[in-house]
C-alpha cells in the first residue's frame, strides 16, 4: 500500500490545503489584563460568567465560543459534519455538557493541552478524505476547575513554585472547510508520546519540551524544511522555562529556532506585573491565542507560514501522586496563506 | 549545548533552567507575618489575662479567634493572598490549618452538603490530622512506658 500523502516517518502534506474559515475566542478576566487582550473576541468580566460552577462556566465559554465561531463562517450549523473538541476536566465534561444541544456529531479529543491542534489536524484528515465539508475544531480550559481538579483549592494560602504554570480561562475554535480562501491548514505532523522522565507536576514545560522537541526536528527532516521556511513558530504553552529549553534542544541538534520562535504560554500573560511565573497553560491557552492572535496576523498577511506545535502533559493527579513520570506529546500543524 | 543523551542527563539541564524561589525574600517575609500572628495570639492573652480569664480559657480563647480570624479571611479571599506572600509564615500557626479546612469546605460547595463540604473539607487538613494524632499517641504511649518506669525504679 502506498501512502502518497505521507512525508517521512509521520508528517503528512494534504493533497487540497484545508481552509480556516473562521475562529473564535473567548477568554477570562486574567486574559483580559494581558498583552493581547485586544485580538480576543470577547473577555469576561469574573470567571462565573454568570454560572453556579466553574465546570459551568468552561461549558458555557466553549458553546458560545463554538456559536461564534458559526456565526463568523455564516456556515448554517446544518452544513457542519464534525465537532472535533475537548478541554481539561474529568471525561472532557466541558465540552461535552457545552456542546450538547448542538446537535452536530461530535467526537472529543483528548491531547491535555494539545488538544486543539490535535483537534484541527484530525479535522483537517477528515476533510483531506472526504468524510467532511465543514469541520468544528475547538478546545478549553479554566483556571478555576483545573486548579479544583489538580491541585488546590484557590483560597489555600499557599505559594506556587516558579516554574508552575498559570491555567488559561478561555476558549478558541477554528471552523475548517474544504473550499475558502485561506489561511490554509498544509502540513500535519502527528506527535509520538516523549517522555523525559520529569516527575515534578509544577515543571510542565520541562515535562513537554522533549516532546516538543521530537515533533519539531521529526517535521523539519520529514519535510526537507528549514525553521527560516516559516515567519514564526508557535508552541502551545510550554511556558517560559520549557521555551528556553527547546530553543536549546533544537539548537543542540543544529536548529537554531530562536528568532522566529515563540510560545503561546509565555505570550497570553505579562510575566512581571500578572505573577503567572512561567506562564500559560491549558487547552485554551494555545487555542485562544491562536484563534484571536495568530489568525488575525495569517489573515492580514504579517505571518505567511506559521509552525504550531500544541504540547501536553499526559498525566492526572493520581499518576503523579504515585510517582509517576510525566509523558509529553506535540502535535504540529502548518498554516499558510 | 552538546546533545542531551540520558533521562539523569536531562533532568540535571531542567534543574540549571528552572528557577528557584526567591528563597530569602520569602523566609524574611513568613519570619515577619508569622511573628505578627503570634504577637496578636499573645495580646488577645493579655487582654484575657486582664479581664481576669485564668490561663488555660486564655489559650482556648487565643486558639479560637485566630482560628476565627483566619476562616474569616479565607472567606473574604484576603487569606490566600496572605498566603502568597507569608508562605509558612501563615500557613505555620493554627491560622493555617484554620484556612487549610475552609478553603476546601468553599471550593467543593458545589458538589453539595454531603458529599462535597462535608467529604472534601479535610483532603488538605486530613494528613495533618492523621499523623499529629497519630505522633500524638506514640509520644503519649512513650511518656507512659518512661513515667511507670521511673515510678518502679523509686
Amino acid at each position: 500500500m502506498i501512502f502518497i500523502k505521507k512525508v517521512g516517518n509521520q508528517s503528512y502534506i494534504l493533497s487540497k490545503p484545508v481552509n480556516i474559515a473562521s475562529t473564535a475566542s473567548i477568554v477570562g478576566p486574567k486574559e483580559k489584563n494581558g498583552p493581547l487582550h485586544q485580538f480576543f473576541d470577547q473577555c469576561l468580566e469574573d470567571e462565573f460568567w454568570g454560572e453556579k460552577s466553574w465546570e459551568k462556566a468552561e461549558s458555557k465559554i466553549i458553546k458560545e465560543t463554538v456559536n461564534m465561531a458559526i456565526a463568523k463562517s455564516g456556515i448554517p450549523s446544518k452544513d457542519i459534519d464534525f465537532c472535533f473538541a475537548g478541554d481539561l476536566l474529568n471525561q472532557c465534561i466541558a465540552s461535552s455538557f457545552g456542546l450538547r444541544e448542538s446537535n452536530i456529531p461530535f467526537l472529543g479529543m483528548f491531547g491535555a493541552c494539545s488538544t486543539f491542534i490535535e483537534s484541527m489536524l484530525t479535522g483537517s484528515v477528515f476533510i483531506d478524505g472526504d468524510f467532511a465539508t465543514n469541520v468544528i475544531c475547538a478546545a478549553s480550559s479554566h483556571f478555576c476547575s483545573a486548579e479544583k481538579q489538580f491541585r488546590f483549592p484557590l483560597e489555600l494560602g499557599n505559594q506556587r513554585p516558579q516554574t508552575s504554570q498559570w491555567t488559561v480561562t478561555g476558549s478558541g475554535c477554528a471552523i475548517l472547510t474544504k473550499e475558502g480562501t485561506g489561511p490554509y491548514v498544509t502540513t500535519l505532523t502527528p506527535g509520538k508520546i516523549v517522555d523525559m522522565g520529569i516527575k515534578d507536576a509544577n515543571n510542565m514545560g520541562a515535562a513537554m519540551a522533549g516532546a516538543a522537541e521530537d515533533t519539531l526536528l521529526t517535521h523539519f527532516q520529514d519535510t526537507g524544511r528549514a525553521p527560516s521556511y516559516y515567519d514564526a513558530i508557535f508552541t502551545g504553552d510550554l511556558g517560559h522555562v520549557g521555551k528556553d529549553i527547546l530553543i536549546d534542544l533544537a539548537g543542540s541538534k543544529g536548529y537554531n529556532i530562536k528568532s522566529n520562535y515563540n510560545d503561546c504560554g509565555v505570550l497570553i500573560f505579562d510575566k512581571e506585573n500578572q505573577d503567572t511565573h512561567s506562564g500559560g497553560s491549558g487547552c485554551g491557552c494555545i487555542a485562544s491565542v491562536f484563534a484571536g492572535y495568530i489568525y488575525q496576523m495569517l489573515q492580514q498577511k504579517k505571518y505567511r507560514r506559521v509552525l504550531m506545535i500544541a504540547t501536553g502533559a499526559l498525566m492526572n493527579s493520581t499518576s503523579s501522586q504515585q510517582g509517576e513520570s510525566i509523558p509529553g506529546i506535540a502535535h504540529a500543524i502548518s498554516i499558510e496563506v | 549545548m552538546k546533545p542531551i543523551q540520558s533521562k539523569e542527563e536531562y533532568q540535571t539541564y531542567v534543574e540549571t533552567k528552572s528557577p528557584n524561589s526567591p528563597i530569602i525574600k520569602d523566609c524574611f517575609n513568613a519570619f515577619w507575618v508569622g511573628g505578627c500572628i503570634c504577637a496578636i495570639g499573645q495580646i488577645i492573652f493579655e487582654i484575657c489575662k486582664i479581664r481576669g480569664i485564668d490561663e488555660t480559657n486564655s489559650y482556648t480563647i487565643v486558639s479560637m479567634l485566630l482560628i476565627f480570624l483566619s476562616a474569616f479571611l479565607t472567606g473574604l479571599n484576603i487569606f490566600n493572598k496572605i498566603g502568597k506572600f507569608a508562605g509558612a509564615g501563615s500557613l505555620i500557626p493554627i491560622t493555617g490549618f484554620a484556612n487549610s479546612i475552609v478553603s476546601p469546605a468553599m471550593e467543593y460547595k458545589s458538589e453539595g452538603y454531603v458529599m462535597g463540604v462535608g467529604a472534601k473539607m479535610f483532603t488538605v487538613a486530613g494528613p495533618v490530622l492523621v499523623y499529629g494524632i497519630s505522633s500524638s499517641i506514640i509520644v503519649g504511649l512513650i511518656y507512659i512506658i518512661f513515667h511507670t518506669q521511673s515510678i518502679t525504679l523509686i
